[in-house]
């Protein structure tokens, strides 16, 4: 059974970086896929990255990771600044972000606006 | 002040080192042709390669640096050091180095390695004065670890060139590269059959210049 865990923005936003990867981390080595609602900073992906790889064991063998932006139909360019202001002063980074281990999904598609989740067959666990 | 006029020297004195010693590192996921193209652009200019390469993922596992290469260019001429490093992942599996015919013993001892060599490759992110991004043309551009790199090293404004290796495949598609990453400049290549390197170091002299 998959097991999706859904992180609205304002649980994760406040969070220091640190306590943020814990999370993440923590839920998706109890084979649970997280949802989060907003991007994570490149330097927050990379510390990721890097602490996935401290953690890689028999058992765990590191994550698939993913996430979407999206933009406004049509948007001028007055509708990009005010968006772009919007999301500064919210400190908001806007989007979703799909975190899960790599032994339950084989293989995340990902198109600039789609995500396609591919999870591994059972036998091959 | 005394902070205001130390940050002005410590500038002055990065311009200074920058222009004596640009740092030039080569990025991007595994199997993309790194280190070939590494051996490339050294065998070129200096005469030898400067790391091993093979078909099993992960074979640079750690950073490998080649010091004062210099790249001549319509009478000009620009030295750097050129640092290949290992390629950077999310996941990595024993079993998959299994599929190659490794021991497992080798096979363990391939991955805890690679796991330390993505780590490296990420630390190291802070030292490179610009940044070749390496990617296989034939796979999807939009992978997450692509978009972290990039992501990464605008924000730390170090200039980028894209490298769309494997042009001589027939899946190739430096076009979708290319729209993937629009803010940067991309050359389509092929190390191994030696296509558009003309056109590349014409790119590469125009990054290190920057």
């Amino acid at each position: 059974m998959l097991t999706l865990q859904y992180i609205p923005y304002h649980e994760f936003a406040n969070l220091e970086i640190d306590e943020k990867l814990k999370r993440i981390l923590k839920s998706v080595r109890e084979d649970k896929i997280i949802l989060i609602e907003g991007r994570l900073a490149p330097a927050e992906e990379s510390e990721l990255i890097k602490r996935t790889m401290q953690q890689i064991d028999r058992k765990f063998k590191g994550i698939e990771i993913a996430s979407v932006d999206y933009e406004l139909k049509n948007a001028t360019i007055g509708d990009t600044i005010k968006r772009n202001i919007a999301h500064m002063l919210l400190r908001k980074r806007p989007g979703i972000t799909i975190v899960g281990p790599a032994t339950i999904i084989k293989e995340i598609r990902k198109d600039p606006k789609k995500i396609e989740l591919l999870t591994m067959d059972k036998k091959k666990k | 002040m005394i902070k205001r006029v130390g940050s002005f020297f410590r500038g002055f004195f990065n311009i200074f080192v920058k222009r004596k010693n640009v740092r030039l590192g080569i990025y991007g996921p595994p199997n993309a042709g790194k280190s070939s193209l590494a051996n490339k652009i050294s065998k070129d200019w200096i005469g030898d390669e400067m790391s091993s390469v093979s078909n099993i993922p992960h074979e640079t596992r750690e950073i490998v640096v080649k010091e004062k290469i210099i790249v001549r260019s319509k009478g000009k001429e620009l030295s750097f050091n050129l640092i290949d490093t290992p390629g950077i992942a999310t996941k990595i599996d024993y079993e998959d180095f299994l599929k190659f015919k490794l021991s497992a013993k080798l096979a363990k001892e391939r991955a805890k390695e690679a796991t330390k060599g993505v780590i490296e490759a990420i630390k190291w992110l802070d030292n490179m004065d610009c940044v070749l991004v390496v990617l296989d043309s034939t796979q999807n551009p939009y992978s997450q670890v692509n978009i972290t790199i990039i992501g990464n090293l605008a924000a730390r404004n170090i200039p980028v060139m894209i490298v769309a290796n494997k042009t001589d495949l027939k899946k190739s598609d430096v076009k979708r590269v290319e729209s993937a990453f629009p803010q940067y400049p991309t050359v389509g290549i092929s190390v191994e059959k030696g296509k558009n390197i003309e056109e590349f170091y014409e790119q590469l002299f125009k990054l290190l210049k920057k």
